[in-house]
């Protein structure tokens, strides 16, 4: 096996101890993202049990075809990084750097349809200022929440689309073997990325249309 | 002259060198990810901001020497105060005796070579690096005058001054905490070493487990709050304005969700400490041992279920201030357990008087006094008439400053033969330990009497009636002060002049203590095997002891 011999690293007595160390160290960092998405979502549900006419009003207003593209766009991807992470642990290398890059091109596709969404948002004056067209008043709380939950989620997205590239490098130059913990890791990471758009669809784009 | 000539011949390994010798420049501890070198590298860091946060409210007290002030304009007495209470909390407590002991010991103590992630706890100095970054630039530009707290409306609409860096400064030092937590959480879960099990690990091994729980799970929620305070401040999104259906008391909900178990990061780490630190003393196993282990995780996951009791008088239901109040009450009984334990602990014990034994004391009364005032402000009508007063103020710095920061010298004085291979000057530790005790003390005991008697916290001009309280305070603070630096000094020195510590000056059981000191880069020597219970100290006191030391040692030696 001398394949995985790069994989090992301080301070791990062996791969397999390392391998579920890392996937420990990931969930744990996931509780903690939870923590942080949660605060956002359960601002917003307070305000919406608050404003319940104005979100409605306002959630009318998102653009449903777009978040509805990304919704599958951002579904498939999972698939891809799931197939890629298979493939890992069977050590199918082509496999793995065939469905790694197809799941960053599916990341960077839903960035590219979330900018064209947002100038559409602009066009229509949505961004909380003087112009905003709606009211009442909550109507902008709703679009403030909306800013900041996909920026925010875009933000973890771009961060999600850099780990695959720099993985991928890795793996095409044979820096470290695919099977190691490393794929493990950046694929649940994915999968979380996945999941909050998941809350966040319905939230943000049926909410108005109910 | 040959080895063999010599009187006394280190064993070969022990000459081998220890972590500080892996490399002496500044590039090699600044690119190290040695558990033990990153520890330095926060202890380094801690000081400086605990210097420069201890002078901002140094001139502070100094100023209310006066009931109308001396030398400050109110302003500026408001950014001296918040970047006090910024600092000391972000930039000195949290990360204290986790960041620094913590690191240092936590492999140590389960007979690991290193944490589970050393590059990611390299990041994590860091991150604290780059949040400390945008203080000095907050500090260097004006300051900010929000209070630690960043209450909206006025973080978010009305304050003038730097809101933005020293929030961002805050979110991004939280994620350094974060990382230590994941950090330790995955060390203490996969690398303890054979025979390491849960029910056999050190309380402080357990105390930085349980507080990277709650780092893990509130740190987040504090980044949220202080994003949405940006998000409104720079982008003008509506999230806490009144005016569009806002409300700012959402946001004291989710900042204390962080802040109140913030208090329990602070004081979990403490009471590992001085477990440590009695038990070495004392010479006595700890009492209860199991009991300890479990209130530490009460106090870990009842600690996020009692936010509320900030917001009495902030427009709360009165049921939820009912619920509040009782779950206050009810995270005061593992903090007792601890109490009664840690007093059985020294009971018939053979105690020793050494410096860590005097601040582990001092922390035993401060914390039970700063228990038992938080039992008053858990008490909704004793909190409706305290709120924002001096009680408050002096009931909190007794906690944090009294225990914590007393906890923190403990560790400091009990470890610092392990980290440095040097013995400090006994007599002026001792005399140290003391004039912090006193200092302390007479600093916030008048803060209680005149907290009682109605002074509002945070206010620059006063009542003349409260002055001779003020004027104690401010000279308790000097006190204070001198006590603070003592240490600097004669640790300092014993850095260069002080004798040779040896591998274990206090004859201590603890599995870190049974390798050389300071330590060999992996730690051990040899894997060791652990195959007795913590805290193998003789049960009638130390003259009757046979041999504290045999049972937790590497594997193979004799």
């Amino acid at each position: 096996m001398s394949d995985t011999a790069g994989a090992l690293q301080h301070p791990w007595p062996d791969l397999r101890m390392q391998r579920a160390g890392v996937s420990l160290g990931m969930w744990m960092f996931l509780a903690s993202e939870v923590l942080f998405f949660g605060g956002l979502l359960v601002s917003y549900a307070v305000y919406r049990s608050f404003n319940e006419e104005a979100f409605r009003i306002a959630g009318a207003h998102a653009q449903i075809v777009y978040g509805s593209i990304n919704t599958v766009i951002l579904l498939t991807s999972s698939f891809t990084m799931t197939v890629a992470l298979r493939a890992a642990t069977a050590n199918v290398r082509r496999v793995t750097l065939i469905f790694l890059g197809i799941t960053a091109a599916l990341g960077v596709a839903f960035l590219v349809c979330k900018g064209l969404e947002y100038r559409e948002d602009l066009k229509e004056h949505l961004f909380p200022s003087p112009q905003f067209p709606l009211s009442p008043p909550a109507t902008a709380m709703f679009w403030g929440f909306y800013w900041i939950m996909t920026g925010i989620h875009a933000v973890h997205l771009t961060a999600g689309i850099a780990v695959v590239l720099v993985v991928w490098t890795l793996f095409k130059r044979r820096v470290i073997p695919v099977q190691g913990s490393t794929m493990e890791g950046a694929a649940i990471y994915w999968h979380f990325v996945d999941s909050v758009w998941i809350v966040l669809y319905p939230l943000l784009y049926l909410a108005g249309r109910s | 002259m040959t080895d063999a000539a010599l009187p006394f011949v280190p064993p070969l390994d022990v000459r081998r060198g220890s972590y500080l010798d892996e490399g002496h420049t500044i590039l090699s501890w600044l690119t190290t990810t040695d558990h033990k070198r990153i520890a330095i590298l926060y202890a380094l860091s801690i000081t400086v901001f605990f210097l420069i946060g201890g002078v901002a409210i140094g001139l502070v007290r100094l100023e209310l020497i006066s009931p109308t002030g001396l030398f400050l304009t109110s302003d500026e007495y408001n950014r001296l105060f918040t970047i006090h209470g910024i600092i000391m909390v972000w930039f000195f407590l949290v990360p204290s005796i986790p960041a620094t002991m913590g690191n240092f010991l936590v492999p140590m103590m389960i007979g690991a070579p290193d944490v589970a992630f050393p590059r990611l706890n390299l990041l994590s100095w860091y991150l604290y690096v780059g949040g400390a970054v945008f203080t000095v630039y907050v500090l260097l530009s004006g300051g900010v005058d929000t209070g630690w707290t960043f209450y909206p409306p006025f973080s978010s609409e009305y304050s003038h001054s730097n809101v933005i860096p020293a929030a961002i400064g805050v979110f991004i030092v939280g994620f350094s905490s974060i990382a230590t937590g994941v950090n330790f959480l995955a060390t203490i879960h996969m690398l303890r070493a054979p025979g390491m099990t849960w029910f056999r690990l050190p309380l402080f091994v357990w105390s930085m487990y349980t507080v990277s729980v709650v780092m893990v799970l509130a740190t987040p929620v504090l980044a949220m709050s202080l994003l949405l305070i940006v998000a409104e401040r720079l982008f003008g999104l509506p999230i806490f304005d009144p005016s569009a259906g806002g409300d700012p008391v959402l946001f004291q909900h989710l900042f204390w969700f962080y802040s109140h178990p913030a208090v329990y990061i602070m004081i979990l780490p403490a009471m590992g400490v001085v477990s440590e630190v009695f038990a070495c003393f004392a010479r006595r196993r700890v009492f209860g041992y199991g009991f300890m282990v479990f209130a530490m995780l009460m106090i870990a996951v009842v600690g996020f279920m009692v936010w509320g009791h900030h917001m009495f008088v902030a427009g709360q239901s009165p049921l939820a201030n009912l619920i509040f109040s009782f779950l206050s009450f009810i995270v005061a009984v593992p903090s007792a357990i601890k109490v009664f334990n840690w007093t059985a602990t020294l009971y018939r014990g053979h105690i020793g008087f050494e410096a860590p034994m005097i601040y582990a004391l001092g922390f035993l009364g401060l914390f039970t006094i700063g228990g038992l005032t938080g039992l008053f402000l858990a008490s909704v009508p004793i909190d409706i008439a305290t709120t924002d007063t001096y009680f408050v103020v002096a009931h909190f710095h007794t906690i944090m400053v009294g225990g914590t920061v007393s906890a923190f010298m403990a560790g400091i004085h009990y470890w610092w033969p392990k980290v440095t291979g040097k013995l400090y000057n006994e007599f002026w530790a001792q005399l140290a330990a003391i004039t912090m005790f006193l200092g302390f003390n007479l600093t916030f005991l008048p803060q209680f009497i005149m907290g009682w008697l109605g002074m509002p916290r945070r206010y620059h001009y006063y009542p003349d009636v409260f002055q001779i309280w003020h004027v104690l305070s401010s000279g308790g603070a000097v006190i204070l002060a001198a006590a603070y630096l003592m240490p600097l000094v004669y640790l300092t020195w014993s850095l260069f002049c002080g004798q040779d510590a040896g591998n274990n000056p206090w004859r201590s059981t603890g599995l870190e203590w049974q390798t050389p000191s300071p330590p060999p880069k992996t730690n051990f020597l040899r894997p060791p095997r652990v195959d007795a219970d913590p805290y193998d100290y003789h049960d009638f006191g130390r003259t009757e002891e046979t041999g504290g030391e045999a049972r937790a040692r590497p594997q193979g030696e004799a």
